[in-house]
Formats: C-alpha cells, sequence, structure tokens
C-alpha cells in the first residue's frame, strides 16, 4: 500500500503542477459574479439560486476534471513511456491503476472542497448568515465527490482498453445517461418483452447519478435522508470499485507496446 | 529482500521466448516480432544485444520487464520469474529514449522512484545525491526536467537504474543522445559497474562502444537470434590475410599476381595479401627498393561478424553448400 500512496501522491503532485487547480479562479469569478447578480435581480430567493448554480457549477467543473484528467491517467503514462521505468520497479500494475486513481479522486476532493468554501461564501453574501438546514448543502456537496469517483472510475476503465478521443466520449455520454437513470428505470417499467429486459439491465448498469443529486432539494431547504446517504455511499463505492477492478483487470492483460 | 544466488547461476535465462503481435483493421494478421529466443547471460558479464533498428532488441527487454507479454516461452532473471517483484527490486532499467515526468526536478523524480524501489525513507536523499554525481549530474538537482536537454535526460535515466544498487542492469541503447564525451562517461559508469560485480546487458548498434565493452555479444535481425559469442574470440581469430603498408606511391608488378587489394594513401601504400604470398610480397618490395612500414596479420572485427550475420539466411546457406 506504501507504494499506491506514492502513486496517488504523484499523480496529486502532477495535477497541481500542470496547473488544474486553476479552475478554482474561474470558479471563484463565477462566484462573486453571480452573487453580486444574483442580489440585484432576485428578491428573497437569492440563497436558492446561489445554491443552484453554485452545486451545479461544482459538480460541472469536477466532472469535466475527472473526464479530462481520468482519460489520460493510464494513456498518457504509455504514450510517453513514463511507465516502463515504473514498472520495471517492484510495483504491481494494479497498484499502479489504483494509485492513480486515488491521486485524482483525491485532487478533485481538494478542488470541491475550495469551491464548496466558495459557494459558502456566497451564500453568506446574499443572506448575510447561516441558517440549520442550510447544513444539507454539505450533503450536497459530498453527493457531488461520490459523482466524481464514479465518473473517474469509468473515465479511467475506458482508457485502459480505448483511445482518449473515444474515452472522453464514452465517459460524458454515460454522465449525461445517469443523470436521468431514474427516468431510464420508469421508462423500462412502462415497457414490455425483450424491450422491458434490455432496458431494465441498461437502467442499472448506468451510474445513478440522479439518486446523487439533491441539489435542488437542498436548495428548498429540504432534509436528506440519512438513509439515502448510507446507500448513495455504499452505491458509489460498489460501482467504482467494480469500474476499478475492471480496468485493473484490463491493463493487467494489457500489452505496453 | 536480497536474494542470494550460487556461484555458477544464470543472470538471465531466456528460454524460447517468442511474440507475435496481430496486426490489421481485425488484428487477424500475425506480425512475428521475436521468434523464439534461446539466450543465456552469466553473472558479472557485460552484455550486448546488437541488431539493427526494428531487430527485436527493444521488444526482448520488454519481454523481459513484463511490459509485454510473451506468445510463448520464458524467462528468468536472477533464478526468479518475469513479474516477480522480488527480482524487479534487483533490476535496473534503462528504457530507449527515456522520458520522465518532467513536472518533477531531478532530485523529485529519483526520490519517487527510490520510494517505489524501496530504499528506507532515512537513505533516499543521500542515495539521490550519490547517484546524481556519479551520471554527472550533481549541480542540477533541483532543476525541473522539462529544461533538461537529451543528454541530460539519458542521464538522469541511468541514474534512475542504478539507483537502488541493483544486481542486474538493462540498458536500451544507453549511449542514444550522448556526445562523444558523454559516450566516454557512459563507458566507464558501465566498466564500473562490472567491476562492482553487476551484469550488464544492453543493446546497441554501435558497434565500437559494444567492442569496448561486452564480454560477449548476441546478434539479432528480423527477430531471429542470428549469433552468440565472446568479443574477445571473435575480434582475435585471424582471417588467413596479411597488411602490409609501405611508403611510397608505387605498386610493384608482382602484387597484380598475388590478387592484392592496393590503395594509395598519400605517400603510403596499404596493401591486403593472403599469406601464402608473405615471402614473394617482401621479395617484390626489396627489388623495387621500397621501405616497408608494417606488417600485421588482419583480424576479424566485431564489424565483420556483425555484418556476417545480418545476411539474408538463405544466402548465408547457400554460401555454405
Amino acid at each position: 500500500m506504501n507504494r499506491v500512496y506514492h502513486i496517488a501522491l504523484n499523480t496529486f503532485r502532477e495535477a497541481v503542477r500542470d496547473r488544474v487547480l486553476y479552475n478554482l479562479v474561474a470558479f471563484a469569478v463565477l462566484m462573486c459574479g453571480t452573487a453580486i447578480l444574483v442580489g440585484q435581480i432576485s428578491f428573497g430567493i437569492e440563497k436558492l439560486v446561489v445554491i443552484n448554480l453554485g452545486l451545479t457549477a461544482v459538480s460541472l467543473f469536477g466532472v469535466v476534471i475527472s473526464i479530462f484528467i481520468g482519460i489520460g491517467l493510464v494513456s498518457k503514462e504509455i504514450e510517453k513511456r513514463t511507465l516502463y521505468t515504473l514498472l520495471s520497479r517492484p510495483v504491481r500494475r494494479w497498484e499502479f491503476v489504483v494509485g492513480k486513481f486515488l491521486g485524482l479522486v483525491g485532487t478533485l476532493f481538494v478542488n470541491t472542497f475550495f469551491m464548496a468554501i466558495g459557494v459558502l461564501g456566497a451564500m453568506l453574501y446574499v443572506a448575510h448568515h447561516f441558517e440549520k438546514p442550510d447544513g444539507w448543502v454539505l450533503v450536497a456537496v459530498y453527493f457531488i465527490v461520490l459523482q466524481f469517483v464514479i465518473v473517474t472510475a469509468l473515465a479511467l476503465l475506458f482508457s485502459s482498453f480505448s483511445s482518449p478521443l473515444m474515452s472522453a466520449v464514452f465517459a460524458f455520454s454515460l454522465f449525461i445517461v445517469g443523470a436521468f437513470a431514474e427516468d431510464l428505470r420508469g421508462f423500462a417499467g412502462m415497457t414490455r418483452g425483450i424491450t422491458r429486459w434490455i432496458a431494465t439491465v441498461a437502467a442499472y448498469l448506468v451510474p445513478n447519478f440522479s439518486a446523487l443529486n439533491v441539489i435542488t432539494s437542498v436548495a428548498h431547504e429540504q432534509p436528506v435522508s440519512g438513509q439515502l446517504i448510507f446507500y448513495n455511499t455504499v452505491y458509489a463505492l460498489i460501482y467504482a470499485t467494480m469500474a476499478i477492478s475492471g480496468a485493473v483487470l484490463i491493463f493487467e492483460r494489457r500489452n505496453l507496446k | 529482500m536480497e536474494v542470494l544466488l550460487p556461484n555458477d547461476m544464470l543472470a538471465i535465462e531466456i528460454l524460447g521466448l517468442e511474440k507475435i503481435y496481430s496486426v490489421g483493421f481485425w488484428r487477424k494478421k500475425p506480425k512475428c516480432a521475436l521468434r523464439p529466443l534461446h539466450l543465456n547471460v552469466e553473472e558479472g558479464e557485460i552484455f550486448g544485444f546488437l541488431g539493427p533498428n526494428g531487430a527485436g532488441k527493444t521488444t526482448t527487454l520488454k519481454l523481459l520487464m513484463g511490459l509485454v507479454f510473451p506468445t510463448s516461452g520464458t524467462a528468468r532473471i536472477l533464478g526468479m520469474e518475469i513479474g516477480d517483484p522480488r527480482m524487479k527490486a534487483q533490476i535496473g532499467f534503462l528504457p530507449e529514449q527515456p522520458y520522465f515526468y518532467d513536472y518533477l526536478t531531478a532530485r523529485e523524480l529519483l526520490e519517487y522512484y527510490g520510494q517505489l524501489s524501496g530504499i528506507p525513507g532515512k537513505e533516499i536523499p543521500h542515495k539521490v545525491q550519490e547517484v546524481l554525481a556519479r551520471v554527472g549530474l550533481p549541480n542540477v538537482s533541483g532543476l525541473q526536467l522539462r529544461k533538461f536537454s537529451k543528454g541530460m535526460l539519458q542521464r538522469v535515466g541511468i541514474a534512475q537504474a542504478i539507483l537502488h544498487d541493483p544486481k542486474l542492469l538493462f540498458f536500451d541503447e544507453p549511449m542514444s543522445g550522448l556526445d562523444p564525451f558523454g559516450r566516454r562517461e557512459v563507458r566507464d559508469l558501465m566498466e564500473q559497474l562490472k567491476h562492482e560485480g553487476k551484469t550488464v546487458f544492453f543493446s546497441t548498434h554501435i558497434l565500437s562502444d559494444a567492442e569496448a565493452l561486452c564480454d560477449r555479444v548476441a546478434v539479432i535481425h528480423n527477430g531471429e537470434l542470428r549469433g552468440v559469442g565472446a568479443v574477445a574470440d571473435l575480434t582475435s581469430s585471424v582471417r588467413g590475410k596479411l597488411e602490409i603498408i609501405w611508403q611510397g606511391n608505387t605498386i610493384p608488378q608482382a602484387f597484380k599476381g598475388f590478387g592484392a587489394e592496393c590503395h594509395v594513401t598519400g605517400d603510403t601504400v596499404r596493401a591486403i595479401v593472403a599469406e601464402e604470398f608473405q615471402d614473394a610480397a617482401f621479395a617484390a618490395l626489396r627489388n623495387a627498393h621500397l621501405r616497408l612500414i608494417s606488417l600485421t596479420p588482419v583480424r576479424n572485427s566485431l564489424e565483420a561478424y556483425y555484418v556476417s550475420k545480418l545476411q539474408p539466411v538463405k544466402a548465408v546457406a547457400e554460401v555454405r553448400t
């Protein structure tokens, strides 16, 4: 596990030095602009708008980073041949994949932490104080982090067998489809025969990002149940573990030409 | 964990290693990158793996490093199977034209590799400084690798390969990208490694390097092993010819009868004649009042051996018959 830690740490260092966290500047500008604009054009729903806009931006910024860095985690190392000197050491291939994954998840965690502070800052600016229900925003942020864990794992899985461009297309498509997973399950329930069977399998295969999206409800100060927090956590961990296991299985057999 | 080997243990034992890639749109067309290779490298020797570009040298090294998987066959390195982490802790590998994480400094890169190689944390800074000095980069440890020249990167590559004091080193084209001074330094380093008891297996197509360094060489061409031999044997054998050099630019008529190859350069003539004409050649020079400068037997060179091994197999077979 020591080697996994060092690989993860180096992945984090790469992201920081490649200026990935510079997106925080763009996010800060967006949050400041939103807070000022919303304060001037809306009345009574400023906080709701800030939460909706802010958390959606956190999610989109993070997903873009997850996909565009995630697809290059392994393929870039193969293409640039940095992997050769790594795998000629006592490093197992699974340690490399898991280390890279954890490194990017760590980067996203730090990134989300600062973006969440930005959202809370904008909320404070428009409302001047925090209320108890505002704590649910943190749960929404936690669910967004769980989304990133799944998206990163998927990007890594796709990149283990396809080109970076196709991996990005697959991962982003799955993110969009996953956002409508509940609708897909509803559609499966309304169909018959083979269509029902195919739709049901597809609905349960795609990641259920709609269950991880509680932005609208927390913006309306509605609580999130402990059961949902538990189920979402277990679901995200199982889904990401399966995707990473798939990536490891493929990578273990791959010829690094 | 240190694995001690019996003295007669082979450092590398390649047993029929073969690699066939599937190419084409449907991946149904086989392309043989390496035909079944049988090769042994003994402990403590510098072994040169020679061949032109695309001969299969890098494929062999990648197979040994576990970067690609063999279609058939196997190999043992330091008595252990390919991929065994205990074996990997005792080998160092320099890939061809190495590329490293360019956002790191040389020191950070080597520290990272030290951590992955299992060097105790306290020893890493000292080891890093030591190897950087050894490869001639003592003052650039804090510089990001993106600012390094090709030759400097090659030196970093050698540093990372020897960082953890491995018993066996694999170098893929180690002189590539180095200026003559750098090449000399790397040659010296490889000789030092040999004196420290390490085994060095290196691929190259620069024959002068191989001739100067290697105990034994193997020639590979089109994925096929064409020959293995000790450099001393290959270069000491006499080809039954003499090189005669004399002063002047006159070639006695008799030399035409010997079937000699003569070359006039300035005021000296160099002739290659068969050994049986030695006395007659002397007599011809004496009669023409020409001053003999030297007479030496023509020895085989590694280049001659290499070129002979690159001939098409069919042509060689025809010559033999």
